[in-house]
């Protein structure tokens, strides 16, 4: 195994660790919005998507663009629906916490 | 950083450069998700993790010198005119099939950044890629089918109750050996092929999400939900190990460990374990029959209680507590519950809302869909802080909800929401329920409190025309 794979696997757990620890102590009002919000961070697969695509249609055109097109826009539609959909319901529960100054 | 691209002739800055940034940028999205577990900043948190994400785009982009690819933008285009789309027009009764969707979307891609990488297009086709790329494949798969069914299952296109197939565990079990041989299998280059594994890996993984998504009914739905959205993580951590992209083990891993800790949150809220969802346990039907026939009998009550009137009663109560359930949600009754609220509060009542951590169809949807109707969510209580005032208070108003006022999941033992903690609206000496009829909840169980005859009672039909019809009667 190459240096370069050993960093990539230890950040895999570090952040398989961080991660755990982060989420302590959700209201369960934010749930929900959490959810889709991780959600829409697990769409980071765009950036893999877009490499594998660029690299891909340099050796076969056609295929790996049908392909590398499905999985971009799929992989985009989870990002920007998600974020998008996420900040509408925080906005709709801050206007409920703005009346009483939380 | 190995750069493993023969195409590319040099990356326009050194790679431990775009290794910090990337750093950065995972560190950006890690106090974007720990924003989000606070009110107050959720939504700059949402934010950060959104712009850590555009940032780690346009990174990738000059790193690897793709700009010039601008076949790329068309397909970015697209994908983000529809996500808008998407998020303007989903209403927030259907975000979780909407997460589900999503989430499924994103399994998509990862399993055919998967695909990509076991034929060496991102990746260096080492053993370690190509390992990571059939797991890739087989998490994103089994995400993508996984979650498809379960969006199609709360859009109700098909049946929300549980599947079972003949020898259901037989297949599961061969998915899984078929999903366990396609990784051993590359290390023995001499038998397999890339396109055989790539076949194994995707028929054995698509089915497993399927039979797995299928045999989940009802009341665990959203622990399923919440755990595809870990394994799309997972499965986007594992594609970054097959490209080798810092950015996507970092996100991916974090997603992934976040999203499974939330899974078990939930559980907890539930009193199930995850063990026993994921090998379809905990549901025998043995005493439903049994159950279903006692209330048959009771029917006759019911009918009757449903035609007294409850307005006396609502007007001198003077602390009251209200359930709302999805039905309430369904019947858009929101807005006139509120109405109710303010009425009852007028009136010198106490009101309190008690949220059980799974009404609606997601833990915490039912608070989003409160405070869309404009509810305080001061007035908001979470069932351990109002399970102890059910006994003192005047009045509890059930709306919609079925499931979580279930007293079947206290004393009847083998029925599928036997054990999950409820709300003891059973307590309260006057409840009164807005409910479509008394048929099962999501769960498929009868709920024992129809049948009671003291102090209950019964107002059935689309609950906005009932509520509308009480609040009239009141304020005459």
């Amino acid at each position: 195994m190459e240096t370069i794979q050993i960093i990539l696997l230890i950040i895999f757990f570090v952040a398989s660790i961080v991660g755990y620890l982060v989420i302590n102590n959700v209201p369960s009002l934010l749930h929900t919005p959490l959810m889709s919000g991780m959600n829409a961070l697990s769409g980071v697969t765009i950036l893999g998507a877009l490499l594998a695509t660029a690299v891909g249609v340099k050796q076969m055109p056609i295929l790996s663009y049908i392909l590398g097109s499905i999985a971009i826009i799929s992989a985009m539609i989870n990002v920007v629906g998600g974020f998008g959909i996420t900040d509408r319901m925080l906005h709709i529960i801050a206007k409920r916490g703005g009346k009483h100054g939380k | 950083m190995a750069n493993n691209f023969l195409w590319l002739i040099s990356p326009p800055f050194p790679s431990w450069i775009y290794c910090l940034i990337c750093t950065i940028l995972v560190i950006g999205v890690l106090v974007g998700i720990a924003l989000m577990s606070n009110v107050k900043h959720a939504i700059t948190g949402n934010r950060i993790s959104a712009i850590c994400l555009l940032i780690g785009i346009i990174i990738t982009f000059v790193y690897h010198r793709m700009l010039p690819v601008w076949l790329l933008y068309i397909d970015i285009a697209i994908g983000s005119v529809i996500g808008v789309w998407f998020a303007v027009r989903v209403k927030m009764i259907q975000v979780p099939q909407f997460v589900a969707l999503l989430n499924g979307l994103g399994g998509l891609s990862s399993a055919i950044v998967g695909i990509f990488s076991l034929y060496k297009m991102g990746a260096d086709g080492s053993v370690f890629s190509s390992v990571a790329a059939i797991v890739a494949i087989i998490i994103g798969s089994v995400t993508f089918t996984g979650s498809i069914i379960a969006a199609l299952k709360l859009q109700k296109v098909i049946s929300g109750k549980r599947t079972i197939l003949k020898g259901h565990n037989i297949y599961l079990i061969a998915c899984m050996v078929a999903m366990v041989l396609s990784i051993v299998l590359v290390f023995l280059p001499s038998i397999a092929n890339n396109t055989v594994l790539l076949v194994i890996s995707l028929i054995s993984a698509s089915l497993f999400g399927l039979l797995f998504s299928i045999r989940v009914g009802g009341a665990d739905m959203p622990i399923t939900i919440s755990l595809l959205n870990s394994c799309s993580g997972v499965a986007a951590g594992v594609a970054g190990l097959a490209t080798g992209e810092v950015l996507l083990v970092g996100i991916g891993a974090l997603v992934g460990a976040s999203g499974l800790l939330l899974t078990q949150i939930m559980c907890k809220a539930m009193n199930r374990k995850l063990c026993a969802i994921l090998l379809g346990k905990g549901k025998k039907n043995s005493s439903d029959k049994n159950v279903h026939i006692d209330n048959e009998n009771d029917r006759n009550h019911t009918d009757e209680n449903a035609k007294k009137d409850p307005i006396n009663i609502i007007k001198s109560a003077k602390s009251v507590i209200i359930v709302p359930g999805y039905g309430m949600a369904i019947a858009q009754a929101q807005h006139l519950v509120k109405e109710l609220a303010e009425w009852l509060k007028d009136n010198k009542a106490t009101v309190k809302y008690a949220i059980h951590p799974v009404a609606g169809r997601m833990p915490g949807h039912m608070n989003v869909l409160l405070c869309e109707a404009n509810v305080e969510y001061e007035d908001l209580y979470e069932m351990k802080d109002v399970n102890k005032e059910f006994v003192n208070t005047d009045l509890t108003i059930v709306v919609g909800a079925n499931d979580v006022i279930n007293s079947a999941a206290k004393h009847i033992e083998g029925t599928p929401i036997y054990g999950m903690p409820i709300l003891n609206v059973d307590e309260c000496q006057n409840v009164i329920i807005f409910n479509y009829d008394t048929k099962a909840g999501y769960a498929g169980v009868d709920n024992p409190i129809y049948s009671k005859t003291d102090g209950v009672y019964l107002v059935l039909g689309d609950a906005k025309a009932t509520i509308k019809d009480i609040l009239d009667k009141l304020k005459k």
